[in-house]
């Protein structure tokens, strides 16, 4: 028997006054596995990894996740059940060191009186050291405040404060947007490893090289719709844009 | 200019300003680097520098406060009051404590009322500053009835006047209020999430923290030094005035962008902010020094901030 996938979607549905974002998605993401998730703007690509997220939640559908149903109901929450998102706009604070970034939100404390909680600063560059050692990321100067950062160690940086909880879902929005192309290459590696690491993984991109590099299964949404779940190795990208414009309107393509 | 320049100079051209204006001073008057008038510099800052701290954590979320002149003034007039209408056959020390802590009482709830409209509001908070300035003032002048409230004897004044060694005790006060107020905005969680906050709130949010009670927080504290402020000027002058802590903001947000602490949040520390504050005090001696009209000091005020504001940004790069 074939274990449960690590999260599932049941016909979620969501709503923005008349707009409807997303209409009826299913979708399953096994634990190992690179889903590439595609569309035109405003396909719902954003609005679908915010109800996994806990930034929007779904007028209709359910989640289950390990087999059980959730309710996600804030970051927190995702958080909890171990979904960590990368956001496109990265949501790095550009004056905190890469350490301060990594650990920001659940800061490594040395001792407190009430609210008063002392950091340990020593402890958390530390851990932030191995944290990127074991992604294959070098950073030399982690005191640096991350502003002053290339986009691709930036990304970096909120890559491994991602995957810094040993997450079992990792959405990642658009990590390669604003990258030089020599460091989508790096962002590209850092999917890569994290794969092997048994970790479910959404990655989001416009450029379907690479979906196509990194992604076990293409799923294309349209219209707020689901209109393709592929292979990647039995689709071609014709194929894929054909299904992103609305070339092929039939649905029961599944691969 | 070179980068390494550019950026030594954000980081220590604060000092090197300080350095040059005493230089300026002792050049303009001999007894400038006197013990006793330093010591007599240090306790006239005191006030001012003690409310910068709280700006600075205000300034460091990206808000502002103007209300601080009136809050100042609202607390040392409670207070003032309250010495005046002790009750008999109560303990002196007993009453003090009791006014005073009543006056701080006064800043927190101001500080409380300003983060609430600005946090849960949604308000600008220089809108909602402007508006609890005037309505500090006016309270002021109804509480006191537009006449100052003055003669508190001998106990109250040891706050301003009062020494430990040599060290009079407002420098004692300013310069502990410093110490912590460094150690938490560097060592602690607290402090961190203040810069966060001001840097990238949404990624404060996104990363759990539930950042707008300690937005709040920080509001209610500046309230309560601006108070302690209020009640050190207070026992200064011996006297309540209904006027008293006017135009303070002008200087306190002037010691803090001196300081370097940009106004869009997540950059600055207290250490700077106390030079800042020094720089501002020395200028206002100078200018007395060489025979300055008061009309012009306020014009020299005015414009030092707003220089100062377009050096930090060509240095900064974001101009």
């Amino acid at each position: 028997m074939e274990q449960a996938p690590l999260a599932e979607l049941h016909d979620i549905s969501k709503r923005f006054g008349g707009v409807v974002a997303l209409d009826k998605v299913n979708l399953a993401i096994n634990s190992g596995e690179v889903i590439g998730l595609v569309g035109d703007n405003g396909a719902g690509k954003s609005t679908l990894i915010k109800v996994l997220s806990g930034a929007h939640s779904p007028d209709r559908g359910e989640i289950l996740f390990e087999g059980s149903p959730v309710h996600i109901r804030n970051p927190r929450s995702a958080k909890e059940l171990g979904i960590e998102t990368v956001y496109q706009d990265l949501a790095l604070v550009d004056t905190l060191d890469v350490p301060g970034n990594i650990f920001l939100g659940r800061e490594i404390i040395k001792f407190g009186f009430g609210p008063l909680r002392v950091l340990d600063k020593s402890r958390m560059a530390q851990r932030a050291k191995n944290i990127l050692q074991s992604l294959g990321i070098s950073l030399e100067a982690l005191r640096t405040e991350v502003g002053l950062l290339s986009g691709g160690q930036r990304q970096s940086v909120a890559v491994s404060r991602a995957v810094f909880t040993e997450p079992k879902l990792v959405i990642l929005d658009e990590p390669t947007a604003a990258l030089a192309v020599r460091e989508v290459d790096h962002v590209l590696d850092l999917v890569h490893n994290l794969r092997t690491q048994h970790i479910g993984l959404i990655f989001i991109s416009h450029v379907l090289q690479e979906v196509f590099a990194v992604a076990d299964r293409i799923v294309v949404l349209r219209k707020g719709q689901k209109v393709a779940d592929l292979v990647t190795e039995k689709t071609s990208m014709d194929a894929v844009v054909n299904f992103m414009v609305g070339q092929i309107e039939d649905d029961d393509s599944y691969a | 200019m070179p980068e390494r320049w550019r950026i030594w100079a954000l980081d220590y051209g604060i000092y090197v300003v300080f350095v040059l204006l005493m230089l300026v001073m002792w050049q303009l008057s001999p007894y400038f680097l006197t013990a006793s008038n330093l010591l007599n510099i240090g306790s006239q800052v005191s006030m001012i520098a003690v409310v910068a701290i709280g700006m600075t954590m205000v300034i460091l979320m990206a808000e502002i406060d103007l209300s601080v002149g009136s809050v100042a003034a609202l607390a040392g007039a409670v207070t003032a009051g309250l010495i005046h209408s002790a009750p008999n056959g109560w303990s002196l020390w007993l009453w003090l404590t009791i006014a005073i802590s009543a006056g701080m009482a006064v800043g927190f709830l101001a500080g409380l009322v300003n983060g609430l409209f600005v946090v849960w509001g949604g308000i600008p908070s220089f809108i909602v500053t402007l508006g609890t300035l005037s309505i500090g003032r006016g309270l002021v002048l109804l509480y006191t009835g537009g006449r100052p409230i003055f003669g508190f004897g001998e106990a109250f004044a040891k706050i301003s006047w009062g020494h430990i060694g040599t060290v009079p005790l407002p420098i004692v006060i300013m310069l502990s209020l410093y110490l912590l107020a460094w150690l938490f905005l560097r060592e602690t969680q607290l402090g961190r999430y203040i810069y966060a906050i001001g840097a990238n709130k949404e990624a404060v949010d996104l990363a759990g923290v539930k950042y707008r009670p300690i937005k709040v927080s920080i509001f209610a504290l500046a309230g309560t030094f601006s108070a302690l402020a209020g009640i050190m000027l207070t026992s200064r002058l011996d006297s309540a005035q209904p006027t008293a802590a006017m135009g303070w903001e002008l200087d306190v947000i002037a010691a803090v962008v001196l300081g370097g602490a940009s106004l869009y949040g997540g950059r600055g520390t207290v250490a700077k902010t106390l030079v800042g504050a020094f720089i501002i005090q020395l200028i206002s001696n100078g200018l007395n020094l060489l025979e300055v009209q008061a009309y012009w000091q306020q014009i020299a005020k005015g414009s030092i901030i707003l220089i100062a504001l377009l050096i930090e940004r060509i240095l900064s790069g974001r101009r």
